[in-house]
């Protein structure tokens, strides 16, 4: 690689830059006002190359390609205001990461919302006007468009800075991030000034999406490419440093563009292709900083944020109705192989739900007491699949000797990564463990001779007698309640009230003389270790794995699941895992448009129970009993 | 007396809602695909399916019964389309599986297949594995496998007597395998052949800019291209500005069919030597034919994705004929040597490997009213391009056959 083609790659990463850039600062400030984590923000994002394409083709012209930018903003700003006023506004005082759920049913809304309206197939839009060629630029041709978006990035990087420092609007913008309940007090109408940071972050990345229009097409699955980047550049740069997100943004994508630059390298015997590294250089990058400045490059460290929802309830055990009530479901459960004959996806499907309970039940352990709220727990499910899936594919281990691995593996998963994560608290902690799991993908994705790359490992089925649903059925059971058992043995246990402990008050728990990172440590390596149960009964189940098992999507899911159920009751993930299995098996069977259907109904859940589907039965019982004893 | 028998036929009806195999009047076929991960190929195949279905059961269907396919959605996600199988099988009750578009999750079914003792005609899904190291009894596919579409190519590969080569690829299955064939069948028809890049962004996520100079930094004298969908699109519109296509031969997989091609439309790369279908310009009597079925009934032009989705049922419906029966065994029976008469003329399912002979159209890419399409097209066989039954029974696993 010679000097200028160095130089040449950088500046097309300087172009990158910018539109990665555009869609993090909007995200950047709306968790910063609002606590809210926007997975939304990539649909946004999305939605503003479409609403762009349609401006440019149906108006045509300079009119419309530049005034379109400029509209599409306006509009996806006022529909993020619309997004605010109508659905976020109801649930602020929900606990927190509540949020996440809705903005989650949103992305299933409006992806199944632009499939309806503007098609499946993928929408190139016109060439910019005026912006059509290339200018020549170290021997090289650069489009004038990536010129012209190199520079777009610092004007509105320097637009936002003088907006945050030197205006009124700014100066709240700043003082709601640092300390949102003060601002309050001092008399500042909070409801305006959130909805109209949503709106202004909802126009950034409606006009990043817009910009992006001349240079790819409009494609429906560029919302969750997006908000995975966004989250990286914004947690990178430092939560709420706008400045620090356009570095960010540079640093990721220039590596990205040295890692093409450089292509095929020889090493003597080995050729590594530094190309592929695109796949997980940003996250490479993330662990790296977090591990290295814990609150991003230019970022402070997080202020306290003093809860804005319902005191919650200390842990009790069991009431005797609740003892009764979890007996009856069981015998009923280990019934299920006999009242299940005539019908017998019912066992496929029980098999599916136990797995995911044992994966949210996990989950919650560290989320929920534990105060960690883990964005990448699929890579202990993964970890617990592959490890299981690889004895049997490379060693022909038994079932048992595999099912015993798993969780082993995912231990040690979890006691390596855990070690880092939490040295970090809050979206950080949330963040770096999301960066470890996509390393996890990436290795798994990459190391094909060991993993079989995309194509994973297939023909891991259980020997008989478990190859018969009902049997494999009552074996995941057993595995599954002993798990939970487990699992709420160490909450009632000192183990569990030092971790709550920790969460509650990290200086009082220090104080009387409590290792709260070394306890921490510990109870995220136990949930790994049953998660990577979870894992490994996946696997046999499903006779193959594959890096999905590992995605973003799966640890989404399991949030999904553990916000559904309520994450302040015990009860909750196991609830929330059985409705959200059953209810996606439900949705994707009746309709075309299930991803929409699936968006409203937990749109739904979310407005009728926003303390969950246990919490709000547990608030019912327990207003119940106060009205009884005035 | 009577409540007796009123509960007797009461307990008829429940049983008869619990049984799921027992309609009689009609062929169930489960079919699974990714509809929400793929729409651009996956809606033109769903109606490909429904016209097939229409034909067929207006002619009386097959062996005296209605066809049904029951489409399922399959997360784009193996773990998921298993679930999804189990669920046609035990709940809906049908005779056989098809469908599936990506590569892994082709896998994933094929072994299930294998497995359970399910017939599953892959419908989309290119890998070679599906049909060579990973094949089994159970599994037949119809689409021209990766391999199959890079020999289609070759003799215009090696027509360009270009030393250096440079190729792109999105990092998965279909592309790893899809440079890996090129890479071995270049080599043994010029030994003295150079690869002097390799790019392999991430699928859906490519950096063109980077790419495309990444590529023209390599200095090669041909590219091979095996990205499609959104990132063909940018790849090419950035290659087209920074002029890296300039006086090189550019040979791509898929790049001609109409789901990847018509997005680019007035910048569809002109000279590209592709696979493809030019749906406007084939005129056999079988492809007009469906043509105008098909313009009919959607009034809407036919994709490739349109084509499979028709052949996929047409086939299943004449390997049922053959078979006399939904039998698994004899399915799979029925099968081995089975012909199809499909819109690209008539085919066969090999009995050496289970792979469909439906071959591909081969051209170059041109301008043609501000719209891609394809000139210089001729249709190739698939058969010509396979490997014989005993070199494809060396790559096939043990008792597959």
């Amino acid at each position: 690689m010679t000097l200028n083609a160095f130089l040449f790659q950088a500046l097309n990463g300087l172009s990158s830059a910018s539109g990665l850039f555009l869609i993090a600062a909007g995200l950047s400030l709306i968790f910063g006002v609002t606590r809210i984590v926007n997975i939304a923000h990539g649909s946004l994002y999305m939605l503003g190359t479409y609403i762009a394409y349609s401006f440019a083709t149906k108006i045509g012209g300079g009119l419309g390609f530049w005034g379109g930018i400029i509209a599409t903003a306006i509009v996806v700003g006022m529909l993020g205001a619309l997004i605010e006023f109508l659905l976020l506004r109801r649930i602020y005082r929900a606990p927190e990461l509540f949020q996440l759920l809705a903005t989650f049913a949103l992305v299933l809304i409006i992806n199944d919302a632009a499939l309806y309206i503007w098609g499946p197939e993928d929408l190139l839009g016109p060439r910019a006007p005026g912006l059509r060629g290339a200018v020549e630029i170290f021997g090289r041709r650069l489009p004038s468009y990536d010129l012209f978006l190199i520079f777009v990035g610092p004007a509105v990087l320097l637009a936002l800075y003088f907006a945050l420092a030197r205006t009124r609007f700014g100066r709240l913008v700043r003082a709601a991030t640092q300390d949102r309940e003060m601002v309050g007090a001092l008399g500042v109408n909070q409801a305006i000034l959130f909805t109209s940071v949503f709106a202004l972050g909802a126009a950034l990345a409606g006009l990043g999406g817009a910009l992006q229009v001349a240079r790819e097409p409009a494609n429906l699955a560029t919302d969750l490419i997006a908000i995975g980047d966004a989250f990286v550049v914004v947690v990178v740069g430092g939560m709420g440093s706008i400045a620090g997100a356009y570095l960010a943004a540079v640093i990721i994508a220039e590596v990205k563009a040295l890692c093409i630059g450089i292509g095929v390298v020889h090493f003597g015997m080995f050729s590594v292709n530094f190309s592929k590294f695109t796949l997980v250089a940003e996250f490479l990058v993330m662990a790296v900083v977090l591990i290295a400045r814990p609150y991003g490059l230019l970022g402070r460290p997080q202020a306290a944020v003093r809860s804005v929802a319902e005191p919650e309830d200390p842990i009790r055990p069991a009431t005797p109705l609740l003892k009764a009530l979890a007996a009856v479901v069981l015998a009923l459960l280990l019934c299920l192989p006999l009242l299940a004959q005539n019908s017998p996806y019912l066992l496929i499907l029980g098999i599916d739900v136990l797995i995911a309970v044992l994966f949210a039940t996990s989950l919650h352990f560290i989320m929920g007491p534990g105060g960690m709220h883990s964005f990448g727990h699929s890579a202990y499910f993964g970890l617990g699949a592959y490890g299981a899936a690889l004895l049997v594919k490379w060693l022909a281990a038994p079932m048992g000797v595999a099912l015993i691995a798993a969780p082993i593996v995912a231990l040690g998963g979890a006691l390596l990564f855990g070690w880092f994560a939490v040295r970090l608290s809050g979206v950080y902690l949330a963040m770096l463990t999301l960066a470890f799991a996509q390393i996890v993908w990436a290795a798994v994705f990459q190391w094909e001779e060991l993993t079989g790359g995309s194509n994973g490992v297939i023909g891991v089925w259980p020997p008989p007698p478990f190859d018969k649903a009902s049997v494999y059925f009552l074996l995941a059971l057993v595995l599954t309640v002993i798990g939970v058992l487990l699992l709420r043995r160490f909450l009632f246990a000192p183990f569990g009230y030092a971790m709550r402990a920790g969460r509650d008050s990290a200086l009082r728990a220090e104080a009387i003389g409590i290792d709260v990172k070394r306890v921490h440590w510990l109870a995220f390596a136990v949930a790994g270790c049953v998660c990577g149960v979870a894992g490994g009964l996946f696997a046999f189940a499903k006779g193959s794995i594959s890096p999905e098992t590992i995605s973003v999507g799966r640890s989404i899911d399991g949030l999904v699941m553990v916000l559904l159920g309520g994450i302040q009751t015990i009860t909750g993930p196991i609830v929330g895992a059985s409705v959200f299995a059953t209810l996606q098996d439900m949705v994707m069977r009746q309709t075309e448009y299930w991803r929409a259907l699936l968006g409203a109904i937990i749109l739904f859940l979310v407005l009728a129970f926003p303390q969950g589907i246990v919490g709000a039965v547990a608030q019912l019982f327990g207003k119940r009993r106060k009205g009884q004893t005035p | 007396m009577k409540t007796t028998r009123l509960l007797f036929y009461f307990a008829l009806a429940a049983a008869g809602l619990n049984t799921p195999v027992l309609a009689q009047g009609t062929i169930k076929i489960g079919e699974l695909n990714s509809y929400k991960a793929q729409p651009a190929f996956l809606d033109p195949y769903k109606k490909g399916i429904e016209l097939a279905v229409e034909e067929i059961n207006a002619k009386g269907g097959v062996l005296g019964k209605k066809i049904e396919v029951i489409s399922r959605d399959d997360g784009a996600n193996p773990g998921e389309a298993v679930r999804v199988a189990e669920e046609l099988i035990t709940r809906e009750g049908v005779a056989m599986l098809t469908g599936t578009f990506l590569s892994h999750i082709g896998l994933a079914v094929t072994n299930f297949a294998g497995q359970k003792k399910v017939f599953f005609l892959a419908a989309e899904p290119l890998t070679d594995k599906i049909t060579w190291a990973d094949g089994n009894k159970y599994t037949f596919r119809l689409r021209a496998s990766t391999y199959m579409q890079t020999a289609m190519l070759m003799p215009a590969a090696v027509a360009a007597h270009a030393k250096r080569w440079a190729l792109v690829y999105p990092n998965f299955e279909y592309g790893q395998a899809a440079a890996a064939a090129f890479k071995t069948l270049m080599k043994k028809a010029q030994p003295d052949v150079q690869f002097v890049t390799e790019q392999a962004p991430p699928l859906g996520k490519i950096d063109a800019g980077a790419v495309a100079q990444a590529i023209d930094d390599a200095k090669p004298d041909a590219i091979f291209n095996v990205e499609f969908g959104g990132d063909l699109a940018k790849f090419v519109r950035e290659g087209n500005t920074r002029g890296i296509f300039k006086n090189r031969t550019v040979v791509s997989l898929l790049s001609g069919e109409p789901e990847y091609l018509d997005p680019l439309k007035d910048e569809a790369p002109v000279g590209w030597i592709v696979t493809g279908y030019p749906w406007n310009k084939i005129d056999t009597p079988a492809h007009k034919a469906f043509l105008a079925a098909y313009q009919k009934k959607f009034n809407d032009y036919p994709r490739l994705g349109s084509v499979v989705g028709y052949v996929t049922i047409k086939s299943l419906a004449a390997g049922i004929a053959k078979a006399g029966s939904t039998d698994t065994e004899k399915l799979v029976a029925a099968f081995k040597g089975l012909k199809v008469d499909s819109p690209f003329g008539p085919f066969s399912y090999r009995a050496s490997d289970h792979q469909a002979t439906m071959g591909a159209f081969v051209g170059k890419i041109a301008l043609e009213n501000g719209k891609g399409t394809m000139v210089d097209f001729k249709y190739v066989d698939g058969a010509s391009v396979l490997p014989s039954d005993a070199e494809v029974k060396k790559l096939r696993p043990a008792g597959a056959n």
